[in-house]
């Protein structure tokens, strides 16, 4: 096979080889090279397919702006990752990469037809072509253009990798290792700060590894770079490489992807493949540079397509010649260095076509001197060439006439429209940019964070502009710190300033609709697509970029965005600043969902809150459910029982005898204090002066919209002291509630809130044994029914532990509450269990214990109520102290809307056939025969299979459902509707007679 | 992630710390039964909604708990101010006046 590779040149390693495999095929390359920099040595252009078109497609750049060599990398097991630029890949051996978007192979792609059809798949062809008829949409056009659009495929395995993430703080963060990034380094660091210096490439200094021809103060400039490194390494520098600024955030805060291990063979076991690194940084430099943009005529896109400064890379840095036979067109000086370089490593420069009628005469001299073909004042017309460029069609431009075609064979066609300044992480700062006529560019303007811009990104070019410009910014960063700082010079020999020109779309004497001249590559968008968008009506260019999706590929346009701002500019007959530019947005480049979320996966991913019986509940079998960030027990089956049959056994114990359940995740909050009184009154609908100490109530809490919130019992300890406790979920956000309300509305009150949530380990007893079961455990308390009724509180020690004790019953049962210190919660629950066994003591999960309450009709706050319900819609009007001059919510009960007919409330359903039960969530109608759509009623908010009732129960919310009692309602289901009977909420004891045992 | 200057522990910490309060300066009035329904309905729901200044609560919640009073920009998220629940309302003039002067810019 030809070998492009340049002996001894580069930075690669040419005793090292490499071998790894591209689709199936084993290539060697050199340790430094990139997948496309090692393919290209073989001779392998094409190296994927387009998006929309499927046209062969090769690398146009050497760097992360690369639009079209996107591959699949795979490192082993589970390590595949789509959509890789293989211009950013660093080879190892055993690497495997495939290219995408083909079928059945890269060479031979059917896919490709679309590319034939190429007219019907123009700007918007979305909405114009899938719209008829409708019902084909989600059969036929949706699976079609899916199967035939896009990149690469998601990884189909769990991602096995670990990813990192830290902080750091530093004085000054600079972004871009190049020249201009280097002297900030340098001036900021000998000034004494902190300076943390980052760059995405595998290596530091930027364009200086592409020019090693440049001099500075009379070093080559790789011998300076070098011994420059050692020097801020000596200053203590920080400097990362591999490691990309993702996004530009408030207050100086920048986001770092710090790649570790996909350049390495054997990265080390256990390391993280990344690193998300979250800097503050007190002054931030901007030194990204500039990115190269193509020109935009017919077929430049064609494998073997290349930006000219990123040929000069591959030969410089990679020791690659792209090509043997080159042709470049340009319309800025710096290619016209390309094609020297190569012409003196071998590649035979066929012309430098120049767009420019006189181009720089000193370059002029240059080309004759070498013998190279220069035409100017030329336009390209079309390439020819399948997989691989094999012509370059030029002709002549006079008076702006386009006059006849010559076409010059190739393997290689280097094309350059100039720079745009890299402003990307400038943009997200909302920095705005100023049009600049003379560069054709847009430059930075009014800076919105402590943030310096040097070099090429301000629109400096050459490499001795950027140095010194550097050293400035960074002498400014300082000066901004209070350090006194000078910015030293250098002076630079052989350096390659130049300039140029912009341009739409380059004339042709062709028919200009049938050019396949591309300007966004990656998402397949012409110059064709932009007029045509512009002539539909789109006039913002935000509409032009959505309409034919231009710069929305995952470069966000990095080479596209000038070209399409440009021919946008045009068609709307527009200066370029009147037009705008569209927004960028982080990430720079795409990154990794495994870097964002970093430590976060697995049972890491949140924080699970465990109780103290926990453990005990684990190690007898339980089954759990989330609950908020809390772990409960669920239900404990015995003997291979499923749900239903362990739920069901639950409830029928728990009546029959006695049941124990966890309840230590109720939120508990302590209210202490002279006005403690005074605030529970202003906080909760009830009323709680006469409430005595040593009684509980239960509480229900409104927001001042009148709507339900959350509720529990409290009980008074004392008369300054409440115990409240909330749901489960809605502990943190009641204790806010108060907090805000005792903070800001009423500072005046002498009261204070603690959260005692954790404090406290509750377990819960509930049956007709269960003051049988505790009597023995409790000393100093008479808790006969006399002594210490229903919606009792007492202090007293319980089994040893000092505990407070509740007589309070959520199931319809005797029941009590025993609360002890959270450490003694488990020693507590054994020996409860161990002298329960008497009574056949079973414990019980979340499950039994929303039945149980349901067959009483207690409700669940979030699940029988949410947030659009009154206390009189769910039915507890009784629990509001209406001679209250005032509580949170009081007023908002007497507003039209909360008192008007047809609210919806809170009722029980019957299904009539006494067996069917419903779905919670299911909608409920008045007629099952309307036509769809039909008119919703309500909605089923709990339901379960009740063994107390002997038939499965319900609860819903149904538009005036309290004067509905003995109605019919029918529940639409897929299979068939159920009929269902309003009743009242309480289907089991509505007397109560069972609590007072 | 913007820094958060809590007023009460002096310290300007990151935004992890903080909740969002909602707009500021709206008492609950005294005697609500005293409100008609469309004062109880504006004090309940209408905010201003601001594009530019907006006087907001924010608590510091996982620091001292305190709730308290910002100033911050909606346009470009940018504190001008932050101040304790009591403190009176800061005149904005003198605010974007100071802000302007520490604004960095070229």
């Amino acid at each position: 096979m030809t070998t492009f590779r340049v002996p001894g040149r580069g930075r690669v390693l040419h005793n090292r080889p490499v071998s790894f495999t591209f689709d199936g095929m084993t290539y060697q390359g050199l340790e430094g090279d990139t997948v496309a920099s090692a393919l290209i040595a073989n001779g392998v252009q094409l190296m994927g397919r387009s998006f929309k078109y499927h046209r062969p497609r090769g690398p146009m750049a050497a760097g992360s702006e690369e639009p079209n060599a996107l591959i699949g990398t795979r490192r082993g097991k589970g390590r595949f990752e789509p959509n890789t630029r293989a211009t950013v890949q660093e080879i190892w051996n055993g690497l495997e990469t495939n290219s995408q978007n083909k079928y059945p192979s890269l060479k031979f792609d059917v896919g490709a037809i679309n590319d034939r059809a190429y007219m019907l798949f123009s700007a918007g062809f979305y909405y114009k072509t899938f719209m008829w008829p409708r019902s084909f949409w989600d059969k036929y056009y949706e699976p079609f253009i899916r199967a035939a659009a896009g990149l690469g495929v998601s990884p189909s395995e769990p991602d096995p990798d670990n990813y990192a993430s830290r902080y750091l703080h530093t004085d000054v963060l600079i972004i871009g290792a190049g020249p201009a990034g280097l002297a900030s380094a340098r001036a900021a660091a000998t000034a004494g700060l902190r300076v943390t210096l980052v760059d995405e490439n595998s290596e530091p200094g930027g364009t200086l590894l592409s020019e090693p021809q440049a001099q500075i103060d009379g070093k080559p400039a790789w011998d300076w770079l070098s011994a420059e490194l050692d020097a801020l390494t000596d200053l203590g520098v920080r400097i990362m490489t591999r490691t990309t600024a993702i996004g530009y955030y408030h207050q100086n805060m920048i986001a770092l992807c710090q790649k570790l291990a996909d350049h390495q063979e054997k990265p080390a076991e256990g390391a993280p493949r990344e690193r998300m690194w979250r800097v503050r940084a007190k002054q931030v430099i901007l030194a990204q540079g500039a990115l190269e943009k193509p020109l935009v005529f017919d077929g430049n896109d064609r494998p073997g397509v290349m930006l000219a400064g990123s040929a000069q890379t591959y030969l410089n840095r990679y020791g690659v010649r792209v090509g043997n036979k080159a042709v470049i067109v340009t319309s800025h000086d710096s290619a016209w260095y390309a094609a020297f370089d190569l012409a003196s490593a071998g590649t035979q420069i066929e012309a430098i076509v120049d767009t420019r009628p006189t181009p720089n005469a000193d370059l002029i001299k240059e080309a004759a001197a070498r013998g190279i073909t220069v035409l100017p004042g030329h336009t390209a017309t079309g390439t020819s060439g399948r997989l691989r460029i094999k012509s370059v069609r030029v002709n002549k431009v006079e008076n702006g006439k386009v006059l006849t075609a010559r076409n010059i064979s190739c393997d290689s066609l280097l094309i350059c429209g100039g720079w745009t300044p890299t402003l990307h992480l400038f943009s997200h700062t909302k920095g705005s940019l100023k049009w600049d006529d003379e560069s054709q560019t847009f430059l930075p303007d009014r800076i919105t964070e402590e943030c310096q811009i040097a070099g090429a990104g301000r629109g400096l070019w050459g490499i001795a502009s950027a140095l010194n410009d550097g050293a400035v910014m960074g002498a400014a960063a300082a000066t901004a710190l209070g350090k006194s700082a000078t910015a030293q010079t250098v002076t630079v020999t052989d350096d390659r300033p130049g300039t140029g020109e912009s341009h739409t779309e380059l004339p042709t004497d062709l028919d200009p609709g049938k050019a396949r001249a591309f300007v966004d590559y990656q998402n397949d968008v012409t110059a064709k697509d932009l007029r045509l968008a512009v002539r539909e009506g789109m006039r913002s260019i935000e509409h032009v970029k959505r309409y034919t999706t231009n710069g929305m590929a995952t470069d966000q346009g990095k080479m596209s965005n000038i070209n399409g701002l440009n021919i946008a500019a045009d068609a709307l007959g527009k200066k370029q600043p009147e037009v705008g530019l569209t927004t960028f947005r982080p990430p720079y480049t795409p990154t990794s969902f495994g870097a964002f979320a970093g430590y976060h996966k697995g049972e890491h991913f949140e924080v699970t809150r465990k109780t103290p019986i926990d453990s005990w509940a684990e190690e007898n079998g339980a089954v759990f459910e989330p609950v908020s960030l809390w772990r409960r027990a669920w239900y404990f089956p015995k003997d291979g029982e499923d749900m239903d049959a362990a739920v069901r056994r639950e409830c029928r114990e728990t009546r029959k005898s006695l049941g124990m359940f966890d309840a230590s995740t109720l939120g508990k909050i302590e209210v202490v204090g002279p006005d403690a009184v005074e605030f529970m009154n202003r906080m909760y609908t009830n009323p709680w002066t006469k409430l005595a100490p040593g009684r509980t109530r239960y509480g229900l809490l409104l927001g001042d919209d009148g709507f339900i919130r959350d509720d529990g019992v409290i009980g008074r300890l004392s008369d300054d002291r409440f115990h409240i406790t909330t749901t489960t979920g809605g502990a943190a956000r009641v204790l806010n509630m108060m907090e805000d309300y005792l903070q800001t509305e009423w500072p005046d009150l002498k009261v204070w809130l603690t959260s005692t949530t954790e404090q406290w380990s509750t377990i819960a007893l509930n049956g007709p044994n269960a003051r049988n079961l505790i009597e023995p455990f409790v000393e100093g308390l008479d808790i006969s029914d006399a002594a210490f009724p229903h919606m009792s509180i007492a202090e007293c020690t319980f089994a040893g532990f000092p505990a407070r004790l509740f007589r309070v019953s959520f199931t319809g049962e005797l029941g009590f509450e025993i609360n002890v210190p959270a450490r003694h919660g488990r020693a507590l629950w054994e020996k409860l269990f161990d002298a329960g066994q008497k009574y056949d003591i079973c414990t019980y999960g979340t499950e039994t214990m929303h039945v149980l309450r349901a067959e009483k009709g207690f409700i669940i706050v979030g699940q029988d109520t949410d947030g659009t319900v009154t206390p009189y819609d769910a039915g507890a009007g009784w629990a509001i102290g209406k001679n209250k001059p005032d509580f949170v919510g009081m007023r908002a009960l007497n507003r039209p809307d909360l008192t008007a007919e047809g609210r919806k409330q809170l009722v029980g359903l019957l299904t009539e056939d006494g067996t069917s039960k419903l779905e919670e969530g299911a909608q409920i109608v008045l007629d099952p025969n309307q036509p769809i759509p039909m008119k919703m009623v309500g909605h089923v908010t709990s339901s379960y299979h009740s063994d107390a009732a002997g038939r499965p129960i319900a609860l819903a919310l149904v538009e005036g459902g309290h004067g509905k009692t003995g109605d019919t309602v029918y529940i639409p289901m897929p299979d068939r509707t159920i009929k269902a009977t309003i009743t009242g909420t309480t289907f089991y004891d509505p007397e109560g007679a069972r609590l007072k045992l | 992630m913007l820094l958060v200057h809590c007023p009460y522990c002096d310290e300007t910490l990151p935004e992890l710390e903080f909740t969002y309060g909602g707009e500021a300066h709206i008492a609950r009035p005294e005697n609500p039964a005293d409100k008609t329904d469309d004062e109880w309905r504006d004090f309940l729901f209408i905010r201003t909604n601001v594009k530019g200044p907006h006087f907001e609560r924010w608590r510091h919640a996982h620091g001292c708990g305190r709730f308290f009073n910002a100033v911050r920009d909606t346009v470009s998220d940018r504190f001008l101010t932050t101040y304790k629940a009591d403190a009176p309302r800061p005149d904005l003039a003198v605010l974007l006046a100071d802000a302007s002067m520490k604004e960095p810019s070229k």
